[in-house]
């Protein structure tokens, strides 16, 4: 059976993906929210992405790391 | 935007933050994803074991993370959050007295019992321990409670899509419940497992955006507690202890024994040692050392829930240019305390931000759902079906049965969801439920535990006369309000102060009717009491372990957190 944290390796990593486009999109154009200055959902998608790239390589099939 | 086209007829004009084609694309992958993990583990939920007990191969982490996430649904999260910028630093009890020394105490003094048994459930415990009447009463108390409280967790989701994002409540209510209910009718407590783990990870990311923003622009915790002086005009909101000299001091209106023997005492105690929704998790684990170290575990991801969910509340008391009123009080232009966790999301978080911090919300209410559902269909199997409906068949039959009574858990859910819509409010009457049923029973599985006297006839009416006795005090201070000055023992207590009374007294009942009835009834003999009650239970010794891996230092370890965390907010 596949670890549960594969599972979330590959949901974070795709969030992480589609937050740091929209942020990388939002560096010209912030949004209306408070503090946008500081571009918060460009440091979600890094974490997003440093988190879900640990779990995902980490726990892929068959890899022998988890071990 | 084919999205946002395909959702459009759910979609109503009034809300209060909309969703771009990003955010939706992230919840509808979520979706997508919860289906899929269903999917996958149905080849692995074949026999009763796999499928009602995730086939005790859970790891530590993902059994401590389960049980916390079991009971981390979004009412949780919006409900304290509300009762944080309602009442202030007060609502962090709740994490902290209410998670130290109950789960510790499960951990290590009470699961082991529940493992060593072999049971499948906290019922089936009662049912070794006092026969079969203490089992059916709290079996069917169990079932009625955990539908109740799916279907009050459903409807809640579905009044906050409403309000937040101006979506249908019927559409709510039945797209969260068809998936659910298929992703735990495949996996079984496989999926919830699974599901409530990933919840648990895109709770904290999702949410984390507030505390994190909130304190920079308020200027740290410091600046906070001068704009929250400044907003209420006084100190009560954040302090923990030292308003709780009398009744008429914190905003709660709570005496500090109500918070330490009625919350930290009776409540927490039963919630987490007796309720079988979340004790399921943890007897899914691996071995015994794994089942005393997942609510150990827990404790320590408990105690530093409030960052997400107190701290938000505390950041709107002080931050919001406006002021939150009562759900009562709601009127066109004002905002109720219970939308406090989406207005803090909206001020913060842009697109994508804002899509994953309610995929958190929308998981939280899906995995409280899916933990009382898997619960009820393992309760009603094992416990109502099995012995008194149709013993001695094959193992795939009860897990057909488990199946179809996840099924029909979810329509026993909606319907309580609609029947719940009369209610004007829904946290009294979840704390209600936690009253009558777990307080007493706490009383009966604890005396069990450590007493060997406590006889069959004991358990039953000791657990019937508490049960009985907190349904009808609650219906005494519903006929008549004064009688919650002679339940909370002061005229200045409230609502909150009747709720932890409440169960402290229905637990005393239970308690001396347990110990008077026991006196004049016949034991059980010694033989039948091996493994179920202390100095008849043989223990694994953990001594050959090195320290750090042996659950009692871990247990140490969240003492010591509790108290530091008491002293700095004292």
């Amino acid at each position: 059976m596949l670890p549960v944290w594969f599972f979330i390796g590959v949901l974070l990593t795709i969030y992480g993906v589609i937050i740091l486009v929209i942020a990388l999109g939002e560096l010209s154009h912030p949004p209306a929210v408070v503090l946008a200055q500081y571009h918060p959902a460009l440091f979600a998608g890094i974490l997003l992405l440093l988190i879900g790239g640990f779990y995902t390589f980490w726990f892929w099939p068959g890899s022998r790391k988890k071990k | 935007m084919a999205l946002t086209i395909l959702m459009a007829p759910a979609i109503q004009a009034n809300r209060l933050i909309s969703l771009s084609p990003a955010d939706l694309l992230i919840i509808v992958i979520y979706f997508a994803m919860v289906l899929g993990i269903g999917f996958y583990l149905k080849r692995y939920a074949k026999t009763s074991k796999d499928f009602f007990l995730a086939g005790r191969e859970m790891s530590a982490w993902v059994a401590g993370l389960s049980f916390l996430s079991a009971n981390l649904g979004a009412l949780e999260l919006m409900g304290w959050a509300a009762a944080a910028y309602q009442y202030g630093i007060l609502a962090a009890h709740f994490y902290w007295i209410a998670a130290f020394p109950s789960m510790v105490f499960l951990g290590l003094v009470m699961m082991p019992f529940y493992y060593i048994s072999k049971t499948h459930s906290v019922p089936g415990y009662l049912r070794l321990r006092y026969g079969e009447a203490t089992r059916a009463l709290s079996g069917i108390s169990f079932a009625f409670m955990t539908v109740l409280m799916s279907g009050i967790n459903m409807y809640a989701m579905a009044i906050v899509m409403k309000v937040v994002l101006g979506w249908n409540i019927h559409f709510s209510i039945w797209v969260s419940s068809l998936t659910v209910a298929a992703y735990v009718t495949l996996g079984g407590l496989f999926s919830a497992i699974f599901n409530e783990v990933l919840q648990f990870f895109l709770i904290w990311l999702g949410v984390l955006v507030v505390p994190i923003l909130g304190l920079m622009e308020a200027g740290g915790w410091s600046g906070l507690v001068v704009k929250i002086h400044q907003r209420v005009h006084s100190d009560d909101y954040v302090h923990l202890w030292s308003t709780l000299g009398s009744f008429a001091g914190n905003p709660m209106g709570v005496h500090w024994t109500g918070i330490v023997f009625g919350l930290g005492g009776v409540i927490a105690f039963g919630y987490w040692t007796t309720d079988f929704l979340v004790v399921q998790r943890a007897m899914a684990a691996k071995d015994l050392r794994s089942a005393k170290l997942a609510p150990i575990i827990a404790a320590y991801f408990k105690m530093v829930v409030p960052l997400i969910v107190i701290l938000p509340g505390l950041l709107a008391l002080g931050l919001l240019p406006f002021r939150l009123v009562p759900e009562s009080a709601v009127s066109p232009g004002l905002h109720s305390y219970n939308e406090v966790l989406p207005l803090m999301l909206a001020r913060y978080a842009g697109p994508g931000l804002l899509g994953l911090g309610v995929t958190a919300l929308i998981a939280g209410f899906m995995s409280g759902m899916a933990g009382n559902v898997s619960a009820f269909a393992t309760v009603w199997t094992y416990d109502i079906y099995q012995p008194y409906i149709r013993k001695s068949e094959s193992d795939a039959h009860y897990v057909r049965v488990g199946r179809w009574c996840t099924i029909l858990g979810v329509i026993l859910s909606i319907a309580t969801a609609y029947f719940v819509t009369q209610f004007k409010s829904i946290m009294d009457y979840m704390q209600a439920l936690v009253s009558f049923f777990i307080a007493p029973l706490f009383g009966t599985v604890i005396l069990g535990m450590i007493w060997r006297r406590a006889t069959p006839k004991a358990g039953f009416w000791g657990l019937l006369a508490g049960t009985v006795s907190s349904i009808a005090m609650y219906a005494l201070v519903k006929a008549n309000p004064a009688y919650l000055a002679v339940i909370a023992l002061s005229p200045k207590a409230k609502d909150m102060a009747e709720n932890l009374y409440r169960a402290l007294w229905s637990w005393i009942i239970c308690v001396l009717v347990t110990v008077i009835v026991s006196l004049f009834t016949t034991p059980k003999p010694v033989e039948e009491l091996t493994g179920l009650v202390y100095g008849y239970t043989r223990f694994p010794d953990d001594g050959g372990l090195p320290l750090y891996q042996r659950p009692v230092f871990w247990g140490a370890g969240v003492a010591i957190f509790f108290v530091i965390l008491q002293w700095a907010f004292w």
